[in-house]
């Protein structure tokens, strides 16, 4: 960066810190002692806060993985809500260091917006949630239905596609905040309402009858969920996803948070490896971190399966079963490069 | 002054011609002024070109080339024809649209009911007055954002559900999903309606200045005001009938989910033009009030005084007098009432701030759909400012 301080204070101000930020987040990180991650405004088993304002969440889990294996302490991460228009600014300016908001992994967000994507924390899909009192029970019924979405997402242009291929009418009613949608959607405004199934789940639970309402059997989408970086910073970019690879590897290596202790002595050799406890390896520091990061993040976050069972699984209010979402090893599309 | 001043500049010239261009005070103001613009403009420049380094340091693409590509996404009200196959450009001219017919229809609607509360509020009725009074003080004290919430969440969202839509006369219905009533098809030759519809307002104001001259002339009345409506509503009508009334409606019915067909408004829209006008109308009232007491007390008294009658007084006397005072606060309130209309995306109307939204999160190009929405915004509040100092001309002290 060959600029004056005038023109980089000035940049800061149109742009946010991203003259500041583009280089090497991690050094960033590592300075401000806290990793800042972009999370929903409140979505039930993704990121959602309670009302003494602690996140929870598999996307918050996430962040928090991360800052286990930046600091060894998953309490340094930082939360910032952001609405679905919002996200993408806030991570090309540099306001988060990385997005783990429920985001669609997209081509054209992987190209013109600047990020990267890699890896896939959930493996979603779009479908529609109607009130059972109108007997629908396909989507290709809905034909001159209003239709409740949240504004600037890929469901938006989802339901368009559908719609317009399948030759039905609709009229969309469009709400920046999701909040703002689903209570237009409870209070009769429209007679659908579209997002990912996972989400039309966690937000049936919040209607005013829950059982009043049916989730369609047709998914029209595929909606890969991940974590997203700025584009031009592989280092960090590679933090993010080995965060991910290490707790699918646990599950697979079948090591908890109850038992990691046990398996780092007592472990076969890929184990001992991952957990940092192999002579001499240099896995850890080359990702610019320390050794025991993969430890650090089963031991104080857990596996990938302890995480989604512990916020989507079926003894959570929102029961959703792994499905798409299992490992490899168990018919799902949850694989991890290995671990050497 | 012509002797004196040479006298005066007499010792300046004597010395170095530098030393008193520095004191010329006229070469100064020139300097500074250079400089400031200098100044201004390199700092432009500067944020120009560190926006776009940065842009381009970071990988995003730039430019407002994306405006050609396919949206991709619905709106739902739409005064142009439009689909997810249109460009962005268009969906964001078709919000554009829709921010100009909610600001339109709340300023005709905020004027109007405005200067009705406006003179209400000087009723010598203790009732209406005090009425008027309520009325400003609530809406003039809650945030139109409020209000517009208050509309959408408080009103219009407990009215009944499409089966069991409120009839209203005239074939149309209300329901929580907006307000139906039919709509007119034309058939041949309606467009003869039309153009009766212009000679009848050509012909009213050929009318008009030829009332006018002939009173200044003779002293003479004419009934114009009459014969124009007469004329305006009679031509049409009459052309409609010799015609054999050439049209048809297509009337709202009950559908699967909701009504269908017929010509729909959406809640969005009726909260937010209910809420704009209603907010924007407690402030007009204050100013026409304002404007009214401005008149001094001795105009009333010398038209009484004359023989003019109270109603005359008020159309001939004060109201022109007041219109002077009124129209330059008039103005600011328009311009509030159109960027007010951003609010829209509380409720999810579809304005130029909510498209623009959209698109950007689609695109991920902030940067030029923020300046385009500063564009706008600032183009629409010049053209109102223009207009209305144009009007404020028009009405202003015409000294003979």
């Amino acid at each position: 960066m060959k600029k004056t301080i005038l023109s980089a204070a000035i940049g800061a101000a149109v742009l946010g810190a991203a003259s500041a930020a583009s280089a090497a987040t991690l050094a960033d990180v590592k300075a401000k002692g806290v990793v800042t991650c972009g999370v929903s405004q409140g979505i039930p088993g993704f990121s959602n806060p309670n009302d003494k304002g602690d996140w929870s969440g598999i996307d918050v889990d996430y962040c928090r993985g991360i800052a286990a294996a930046v600091f060894g302490d998953p309490s340094k991460a930082k939360f910032v809500a952001l609405s679905s228009k919002d996200r993408f600014p806030a991570l090309q300016s540099g306001e988060v260091d990385v997005l783990t908001r429920n985001t669609t992994w997209t081509i054209s967000r992987d190209t013109s917006l600047g990020f990267n994507f890699r890896t896939v924390n959930y493996y979603d899909g779009q479908g529609f949630m109607v009130k059972k009192s109108l007997n629908v029970k396909s989507a290709l019924e809905l034909s001159g239905a209003a239709v409740c979405v949240q504004q600037g997402t890929t469901t938006e242009l989802n339901l368009a596609d559908y719609f317009k291929a399948n030759n039905l009418q609709y009229n969309p009613v469009v709400f920046e905040k999701e909040a703002d949608a689903t209570s237009a959607y409870d209070a009769g405004r429209c007679d659908v309402y579209t997002t990912d199934q996972s989400g039309l789940y966690a937000i049936r639970l919040k209607m005013k009858n829950p059982d009043e309402n049916v989730v369609l059997p047709e998914v029209i989408s595929k909606e890969p969920l991940g974590p997203a970086v700025r584009q031009g910073d592989d280092q960090w970019f590679d933090v993010v996803s080995w965060v991910h690879y290490a707790m699918v590897s646990a599950e697979e290596f079948g090591i908890t948070s109850k038992n990691v202790d046990e398996m780092k002595t007592k472990g076969g050799p890929d184990i001992k490896r991952m957990l940092g406890a192999e002579e001499g390896s240099k896995i850890g520091t080359d990702l610019g971190l320390t050794n025991d990061w993969a430890y650090n993040i089963v031991k104080t976050v857990g596996n990938y399966g302890e995480v989604f069972a512990r916020n989507l699984g079926p003894e959570t209010p929102i029961k959703i079963e792994r499905g798409l979402n299992a490992l490899w090893t168990k018919g799902g599309l949850q694989y991890a490069p290995p671990i050497r | 002054m012509a002797g004196f001043a040479p006298s005066l500049a007499k010792p300046d010239t004597q010395q170095s011609s530098t030393s008193s261009l520095i004191y010329d005070p006229k070469v100064r103001g020139i300097f500074y002024q250079v400089l400031t613009v200098a100044l201004v403009a390199l700092f432009v420049w500067e944020i120009t070109q560190n926006t776009i380094h940065n842009l381009e340091k970071a990988n995003i693409a730039s430019g407002f080339g994306f405006l050609q590509g396919r949206a991709g996404f619905d709106i739902a009200q739409t005064l142009l024809p439009y689909s997810s196959d249109s460009t962005y450009g268009r969906a964001l001219l078709i919000g554009l649209l829709n921010t100009l017919q909610v600001a339109f229809f709340g300023i005709i609607t905020a004027s109007i009911l405005g200067f009705v509360v406006g003179i209400a509020r000087l009723s010598k009725n203790w009732l209406i007055a005090r009425l008027a009074q309520v009325y400003v003080e609530i809406f003039r004290n809650i945030p139109p954002l409020l209000v517009i919430l208050f509309w959408y969440k408080g009103v219009i969202a407990v009215l009944p559900q499409a089966r069991d839509s409120i009839a209203l006369p005239l074939a149309s219905y209300l329901n929580n999903r907006g307000l139906f009533f039919p709509k007119a098809i034309w058939g041949n030759g309606a467009w003869m309606v039309g153009v009766a519809l212009v000679v009848a307002i050509v012909a009213s104001i050929v009318i008009f200045r030829w009332a006018r001259a002939r009173q200044a002339r003779t002293g003479q009345q004419f009934r114009s005001g009459w014969t124009a409506i007469v004329l305006i509503i009679g031509l049409p009508a009459a052309t409609f009938l010799a015609l054999g009334s050439p049209v048809t409606f297509d009337y709202p019915i009950a559908g699967r989910f909701n009504l269908t067909g017929g010509s729909t408004v959406g809640p969005e829209f009726i909260s937010l033009f209910l809420a704009l006008s209603f907010y924007t109308a407690s402030f007009i009232a204050e100013i026409v009030r304002g404007g009214i007491m401005a008149v001094a007390k001795g105009q009333t008294e010398a038209a009484s005084a004359l023989g003019l009658r109270p109603g005359v007084t008020t159309r001939l006397v004060i109201i022109p007098q007041a219109m002077r005072i009124i129209i330059p606060p008039l103005t600011s309130q328009f311009l509030n009432l159109t960027k007010n209309s951003s609010l829209a995306v509380a409720v999810g109307f579809a304005d130029v701030v909510a498209v623009g939204g959209t698109m950007l999160n689609q695109t991920g190009q902030a940067v030029e759909i923020v300046a385009l929405w500063l564009v706008i915004y600032l183009s629409l509040s010049v053209t109102t400012a223009l207009f209305m100092n144009w009007f404020n001309a028009k009405m202003a002290l015409v000294e003979r």
